[in-house]
């Protein structure tokens, strides 16, 4: 997914209301957290606004039917969490250090703390 | 240690305003640079069937099978700040049931320092291309255009269309051959 593996990034998310094909969106699954940032390979609009979106991973080989919740084959407006407008590259590192591993979540929660407690002025 | 630590938040501060700085530059030289380029889009074959989308529903809609020539130079696209584009092609069309439909057909990732001139000869569609309903037959007004999404370093990620958008009718008929 190479869309995806800019994870370590930064993307500014917004909320829009029109949606067309080959944006990349941030999208939420049902009983799935973390929102995953996909790209629309299909659209189809009804007159009064109701839409259905098929996304799929760009380094995927198959759309991501495999992944929605069970039963699901579209996906709709109210699932799209928002669509990907920038790359900031580098500033997610930092989130990312946090929450893959532990000891830095420790020092960085931990270590100012520490200081505070034991520093003399 | 003071002396130490300040001079470690010094830099550390200095380095972060500095790769701040740089990224926003990176973004800012490029930002109004229009992508555009021009795209031979020619079809081989244009058929339609009628089948059952097993994953979709129960009813059987239309499969469009569209084989095409593509012929496209994207060199001029890629500067500093493009670290790869996303190429994709699109039907859209109008059917009864829905106002908009935009299916995906192919997509390809050129990175940069990849080769740029594309032209390749019967490319078979990368994804199905069902229609929800049966809105394909006999449809006069596909068309199908080149977008690309520019994959920036840093900064906006635009979706460009290319010039060279070609409309495609689909025939009245369905096809029941073995044509994929």
């Amino acid at each position: 997914m190479d869309i995806q593996k800019m994870y370590e990034d930064l993307k500014k998310l917004n909320k829009r209301q029109k949606s067309k094909s080959g944006l990349a969106k941030s999208l939420k699954i049902e009983g799935r957290e973390i929102p995953i940032v996909h790209r629309v390979i299909k659209v189809h609009e009804r007159e009064n606004g109701t839409a259905k979106f098929l996304t799929k991973g760009d380094n995927n080989n198959v759309d991501d039917r495999g992944l929605y919740a069970p039963g699901q084959v579209w996906l709709q407006r109210g699932d799209v969490v928002g669509r990907v407008k920038g790359f900031l590259p580098f500033v997610g590192i930092f989130s990312v250090v946090m929450n893959e591993y532990l000891k830095p979540k420790y020092i960085v929660l931990a270590g100012p703390g520490v200081y505070f407690l034991l520093h003399r002025e | 240690m003071h002396t130490f630590l300040t001079r470690l938040n010094t830099i550390s501060t200095f380095f972060m305003t500095v790769l701040a700085v740089c990224t926003s530059l990176c973004f800012l030289s490029t930002v109004t640079n229009p992508y555009m380029a021009k795209a031979d889009i020619v079809p081989v074959k244009v058929v339609v069937k009628n089948l059952n989308d097993y994953a979709t529903s129960s009813e059987r809609t239309d499969l469009g099978i569209v084989q095409f020539d593509l012929k496209a130079d994207v060199q001029d696209l890629f500067n500093w700040n493009v670290k790869q584009l996303f190429l994709y092609l699109t039907a859209e069309y109008q059917t009864e049931n829905n106002a908009v439909n935009q299916v995906v057909l192919w997509d390809k990732i050129i990175q940069r320092g990849e080769n740029t001139k594309l032209d390749l000869k019967n490319v078979n569609m990368k994804y199905y291309f069902w229609d929800d309903g049966k809105g394909l037959r006999g449809n006069e007004n596909v068309t199908l255009t080149l977008s690309w999404n520019v994959i920036p370093n840093a900064g906006t990620l635009p979706r460009i269309t290319g010039m060279g958008a070609k409309v495609i009718k689909f025939p009245s008929d369905y096809t029941t051959t073995r044509a994929i």
